[in-house]
C-alpha cells in the first residue's frame, strides 16, 4: 500500500508548479505530464529501460495496472478510450515490450482511437549499437501509428507529451508513440508545460464547409429513399444526438457499421441494424436501393461494401467525414464534408426537413417483416443468440466488448443496444485477444456499469493470461465464452467455401475454462442447458468478482445471413440451422 | 501518367523515412525523389515524381498531408514551372576522342569538371529528355559511372508554392 501523505504531497508539488519551472527528472516529468492532461490510470508492464519512469509512478496517484503481457496494455487503454472518449494511456519497457505492443497499436490506429503509448529506450549513446533489449520501434510503428517521436533531449519531454495528446485526440483519433531512452528519464530538467501547442503543419478541419452543407440539404430534402449510414466516427465525435435528430427530422433510416453499434439505438423504428457482410438483409436491400447515401463518419470498407462496382449504383452519395483522404477513397462521393461528424450534423440541421420518404419506409417495414433477422432456437442446445439476448434481458445497459470472430457479429446482430460507446470491439484490424483486456480498460473506466467480454474459446485463450490482472487488481468483468470447440468463423468459411474440410479449426477439450478461472482466482461457471443460461448470467452479475462463464453452445451454428466475400451486398445469404 | 509534387516538410529527422514508409505501404510508386532544405533552415523541400492517374495523385496528396510532419503539399504538374536534373556522367576519353567529346558538352552547355588521361567528368543539368539525349551521344565511347539526381521544379513567376 501506498503511504496518501506521498499523495498529498504530490498534489501539493503539482499544484505549486503550475505556471512556473522546477527541477525534476525526466521521469518526474512524463508522470507530471500526464497529470496535467488528466490523466488517471494508465496500464503498463515494468523492464530495465522504464525503471526510472516505474519508479516515478510509485508515489504518484496515478493508477496503474499491471497486466501480463504488453499486448493487453495497448488493448486495455484503447478500450479505456473507447469507453470514455479520453486518450488511453499504456507503457512499456524497449525491445520486447515495445513490439508487444504493436497489435494494440494497430487495433487502435485501424479504429481511430486515441492513445498514447509510452515505450522505454536504450539510452541514446546505445542506439543503433544493437543493444540489449533494443528494437527501432518508431521504425516498427511508422505505418501503424498517426504519429510518433523518439526523444532525443529531455528538454523536450513537455513539449512533446504535449503533442502526443493533442494528436492523438483531435482531428481524425489514432495512436501516438512517444519512444523514451532511458539516460533522458534521469537527467534533470526545467519543467515547464506548454498550455499552447504549435504544429504548422496539423491543422484537422472541424468546421464543414457551409456551401458543402446547403447541396447536402438540397439532396436530402429532394430524395425518396435515402439511407444514413453512420459508423465509429459518430461515436468518436460525440454525435449520436445529432444523428439521431437528423433521421427524425428527414424520417430517413439509419445503418450503422459494426464500429457505429451503438451510435443509433437499436428499438428505434427507423433503426435497419447493421450493413454488410453479416448486416441484416432489410439493411443492405435499403443500401442497394436507395438513391441517396449519407456517409457520416465511416469508411466504406469492403465488408460494408461488398462487391464495390455494384454497391449503391443508383444512389448519389453524400460524404461527411473528418479525414479527407477518406473521401472517394472507396467509392466515389457526390458531396464531400469534411469536418468533425457532431459539427457538420449540427449545421446540416438547420437546413433539412421532412424528406418524401413514406412510401419507401413503407417498403422498408415490409422488408422488415419479411426478413427479420431470426435463428432456431434450440431445445436441448444452447443457441449462441440466445445468450446475448438473455445478457441484454438480464443487463439492459451492460457494456459488450467483443473479441473477434462469430460470436462478435451475434453480438452485434442481437443485443439491443441504446447508447454509444456500450459496444466495443476491434472493427478494422479484427483482433482475436483484443476483448478482455479492452473490457479491464472498460471496466476501469466505468465501474458503474456490468462489463462482460463476449469471447469465444479461441479468442480468449489468446489473452487468458489477464485472468490474473483482473484478480489482482479486482476487476469485475464478466467473460462469457461461447465454447463451440471450433475456431469458429474460420470453420463456417470452411464450411461454405471449403467443403466442409475443417482444417486446423477444431479445439475441442481442450481447456477447462471453468478450472482456469479458479486457478486464477476468479469464480468460473458452465453452463450446458440452455435452462442455466439466465441463472448463471444474473450469478455472475451478482458476485461482483472476475468471473468466466463458460457457455457449451451449439458447435456448428453459423452467422447468417451472410454476404459471400466478393458479392454484391443484397447477394445476402440465409444460414440458420435447425435446432 | 507523371506528376510532380512539390512537398514542403519539417527539416527533422525520421521525415524520408515517414514519407518512404508511406509511399511503400500504400502501393504508390515513384519516379524520382530529391530533398534539400529550403531557404528557411527548419523546412525541406522534397520534390517527388509519382506515377498514376487523377484518383492516385488525389490519394498520394491527401495522404501525405495527413502526415504531421508534412507542411504543405503541392501539384506542379498543372502549372507553369522550371524543371531541372543533374547529371554527372564520367567518360572514357583520351587525346583522339577529347576533343569530339568536349563539342558534345558544348552543344548541350554542360560542363567539364574533371580531366585524366583516359577519362573526363561531365556535368549537365537539364530536363530528363536533355540528360537522356546526351547519355545516347556519350555512349559509343563508353560510359564509365553517372550519377543523377531527381527533378527539382518551381513554378515561374513570381508566385511561390
Amino acid at each position: 500500500m501506498k503511504n496518501i501523505n506521498v499523495y498529498e504531497k504530490y498534489d501539493q508539488q503539482s499544484d505549486r508548479m503550475t505556471g512556473r519551472t522546477e527541477k525534476m527528472t525526466g521521469a518526474r516529468a512524463i508522470i507530471e505530464c500526464l497529470y496535467r492532461e488528466g490523466v488517471d490510470t494508465i496500464f503498463g508492464y515494468p523492464g530495465g529501460q522504464v525503471l526510472p519512469i516505474y519508479d516515478a509512478l510509485y508515489d504518484s496517484k496515478i493508477r496503474h495496472v499491471l497486466v501480463r503481457h504488453e499486448q493487453s496494455a495497448a488493448h486495455a487503454a484503447d478500450g479505456y478510450a473507447r469507453a470514455t472518449g479520453k486518450v488511453g494511456v499504456c507503457l512499456a519497457t524497449s525491445g520486447p515490450g515495445a513490439t508487444n505492443l504493436v497489435t494494440g497499436i494497430a487495433t487502435a490506429n485501424m479504429d481511430s482511437i486515441p492513445i498514447v503509448a509510452l515505450t522505454g529506450q536504450v539510452p541514446l549513446s546505445m542506439i543503433g549499437n544493437d543493444a540489449f533489449q533494443e528494437a527501432n520501434i518508431t521504425g516498427i510503428t511508422l505505418p501503424i501509428t498517426k504519429h510518433n517521436y523518439l526523444l532525443q533531449d529531455a528538454n523536450d519531454i513537455p513539449r512533446v507529451m504535449k503533442e502526443a495528446f493533442h494528436i492523438a485526440s483531435t482531428g481524425r483519433p489514432g495512436p501516438v508513440l512517444i519512444d523514451i531512452p532511458k539516460d533522458l528519464t534521469t537527467e534533470l530538467i526545467d519543467f515547464h508545460y506548454p498550455e499552447t501547442v504549435k504544429l504548422r503543419s496539423y491543422n484537422p478541419t472541424y468546421e464543414g464547409n457551409i456551401q458543402q452543407i446547403k447541396k447536402a440539404a438540397e439532396e436530402i430534402l429532394r430524395s425518396y429513399k435515402p439511407v444514413i449510414y453512420a459508423g465509429g466516427g459518430v461515436i468518436s465525435a460525440n454525435a449520436s444526438e445529432y444523428l439521431r435528430a437528423l433521421a427524425e427530422k428527414v424520417q430517413a433510416p439509419v445503418t450503422t457499421t459494426l464500429t457505429g453499434m451503438g451510435a443509433f439505438p437499436v428499438d428505434h423504428p427507423l433503426f435497419l441494424g447493421m450493413l454488410g457482410m453479416h448486416g441484416t438483409k432489410y439493411a443492405n436491400y435499403s443500401i442497394q436501393e436507395s438513391d441517396l447515401i449519407i456517409a457520416v463518419g465511416a469508411r466504406f470498407d469492403d465488408r460494408v461494401t461488398g462487391k464495390i462496382r455494384s454497391f449503391a449504383t443508383n444512389a448519389k452519395i453524400i460524404h461527411i467525414d473528418v479525414d479527407p483522404a477518406e473521401i472517394s477513397k472507396n467509392v466515389r462521393v457526390d458531396i464531400p464534408i469534411v469536418g468533425n461528424a457532431r459539427k457538420v450534423l449540427e449545421d446540416l440541421l438547420k437546413y433539412v426537413d421532412k424528406a418524401p420518404t413514406d412510401d419507401w419506409l413503407q417498403r422498408i417495414a415490409h422488408w422488415k417483416r419479411s426478413y427479420p433477422m431470426h435463428y432456431i432456437g434450440g431445445k436441448d442446445n444452447i443457441k449462441p443468440q440466445y445468450i446475448i439476448e438473455q445478457i441484454h434481458e438480464a443487463c439492459k445497459d451492460a457494456i459488450i466488448v467483443t473479441e473477434v470472430g462469430q460470436h462478435q457479429m451475434w453480438a452485434a446482430q442481437y443485443f439491443r443496444f441504446s447508447e454509444p460507446r456500450t459496444f466495443i470491439s476491434s472493427g478494422g484490424l479484427g483482433t482475436m485477444g483484443f476483448g478482455f483486456p479492452a473490457s479491464i480498460g472498460v471496466k476501469v473506466a466505468r465501474p458503474d456499469k456490468v462489463v462482460f467480454d463476449i469471447s469465444g474459446d479461441g479468442s480468449f485463450q489468446m489473452s487468458s493470461q489477464e485472468l490474473a490482472t483482473v484478480v489482482q487488481e479486482n476487476i469485475p468483468v464478466i467473460i462469457a465464452i461461447f465454447n463451440n470447440g471450433y475456431l469458429g468463423m474460420v470453420r463456417q468459411w470452411q464450411e461454405l467455401f471449403f467443403d466442409k474440410r475443417y482444417s486446423y479449426t477444431c479445439i475441442r477439450n481442450s481447456v477447462d475454462f471453468v478450472k482456469l478461472a479458479e486457478a486464477y482466482g476468479a469464480l468460473g461457471l458452465r453452463v450446458t442447458q440452455p435452462s442455466e443460461v439466465r441463472p448463471a448470467i444474473e450469478q455472475a452479475i451478482a458476485s461482483g468478482r472476475p468471473t468466466l462463464i463458460d457457455f457449451w453452445v451449439e458447435c456448428e451454428e453459423n452467422v447468417s445471413p451472410m454476404v459471400p466475400a466478393g458479392a454484391a451486398i443484397n447477394e445476402i445469404l440465409d444460414l440458420e440451422r435447425k435446432a | 501518367m507523371k506528376h510532380t509534387l512539390a512537398v514542403l516538410v519539417e527539416n527533422r529527422y525520421g521525415v524520408l523515412s515517414r514519407v518512404a514508409s508511406l509511399f511503400a505501404r500504400r502501393g504508390y510508386n515513384i519516379d524520382s525523389l530529391a530533398v534539400g532544405v529550403t531557404e528557411d533552415p527548419t523546412i525541406s523541400r522534397m520534390t517527388i515524381v509519382v506515377r498514376g492517374d487523377d484518383l492516385v495523385l488525389e490519394q498520394v496528396t491527401k495522404q501525405l498531408n495527413k502526415l504531421i510532419d508534412v507542411i504543405r503539399v503541392t501539384d506542379l504538374g498543372s502549372e507553369d514551372t522550371v524543371e531541372r536534373e543533374l547529371a554527372l556522367i564520367k567518360v572514357n576519353a583520351d587525346v583522339n576522342n577529347r576533343s569530339e567529346i568536349m563539342q558534345i558538352a558544348d552543344i548541350f552547355r554542360a560542363k567539364i569538371i574533371d580531366v585524366a588521361s583516359k577519362s573526363m567528368v561531365i556535368e549537365v543539368t537539364g530536363d530528363e529528355n536533355k540528360i537522356r539525349a546526351i547519355e545516347q551521344l556519350l555512349k559509343p565511347f563508353g560510359i564509365k559511372e553517372m550519377a543523377r539526381t531527381g527533378k527539382i521544379a518551381l513554378r515561374r513567376g513570381p508566385k511561390s508554392v
